[in-house]
């Protein structure tokens, strides 16, 4: 199991420098869904099949699906934003770098050993379920809330509400841009 | 059977952060930079269920579930603002927002 976290981990930690390093959005994604799949198998080796799961069906399928869709509906092969200048980067990546090092310097002070053993999806759900059961209220509250917010967003302004949010600021050359899927979208 | 030790999911955690950071600030590309939100987030779940499993208990997984329902609430949120964005400024840069100001 260790070899297992630290192969994993290897994987993981490739895979996240490869998404913010590659120019190609969809490139990037792709790492990204390799990064969260290498995540899902460090969650196994540490005992934690349930979440393992859940990460594989929730990040990897739901939200990379959710990227991916928004890449089909942006279109965003056509432009590819210029990258920031080595110059307006580095400094804030060596000083984040001693950061890091401190970080682990901290962390390297005491060592523990995990519990060891597995805490299955029974005992994740008796503790959801039991003592945090206003926490997944709340959690579905907000889901609720980022549904009814996402499609407030992101339909087009129509009628009234166009007049009020977009007054005078991107009305006549709004229509050539918009692509056309978005419209499908609010069918 | 050896278990890993808790210092090498927490550094792992804090490396995998690091870099969604790094990304972060260096990034144009709006979509990128809520991909390394994502990252973030998914590192400090990870702690999470490190923490968990120092101690044998489920509450840290329990934690990470409300880090994946925050996550995916953030994510839909992010890109319907990436669909305005884009329809309102015709570019996915997230420098194009300055023209915001005003």
């Amino acid at each position: 199991m260790t070899t297992l976290f630290y192969i994993a981990g290897a994987v993981a930690i490739i895979a996240t420098i490869m998404v913010v390093t590659r120019s190609q959005l969809v490139h990037a994604l792709l790492y990204l869904v390799i990064s969260l799949f290498a995540v899902a198998v460090v969650f196994f080796t540490l005992g934690a099949p349930f979440v393992a799961a859940l990460e594989v069906i929730v990040y990897a399928g739901a939200i990379m699906m959710l990227f991916v869709f928004a890449v089909m509906l942006l279109d965003v092969r056509a432009q590819k934003p210029p990258r920031m200048p080595r110059s307006a980067w580095a400094g804030p990546v060596i000083l984040i770098a001693v950061l890091l090092a401190e970080l682990v310097y901290g962390i390297t002070l005491h060592d523990h050993a995990l519990a060891g053993g597995s805490v299955g999806p029974t005992q994740v759900s008796a503790a959801l379920f039991g003592p945090y059961v206003l926490g997944v209220e709340l959690a579905s509250m907000l889901l609720l809330a980022a549904l009814i917010g996402a499609r407030h967003v992101a339909a087009e302004p129509t009628g009234a509400a166009a007049g009020e949010a977009d007054a005078g600021t991107t009305g006549p050359e709004e229509a050539p841009e918009v692509p056309p899927a978005p419209e499908g979208v609010q069918g | 059977m050896a278990t890993v030790s808790l210092n090498s999911g927490l550094i792992l955690a804090a490396i995998l952060f690091v870099i969604g950071f790094v990304g972060l600030i260096t990034r144009r590309n709006l979509i990128v930079v809520l991909a390394c939100i994502e990252i973030m987030l998914n590192a400090a779940g990870l702690a999470f269920v490190v923490a968990g499993a120092r101690w044998g208990r489920a509450d840290g997984q329990v934690m990470f579930l409300f880090v994946l329902a925050m996550a995916a609430a953030e994510v839909a949120v992010g890109l319907a603002l990436a669909i305005r964005f884009r329809q309102a400024l015709g570019r996915l840069d997230i420098d194009a927002a300055d023209e915001m100001r005003g």
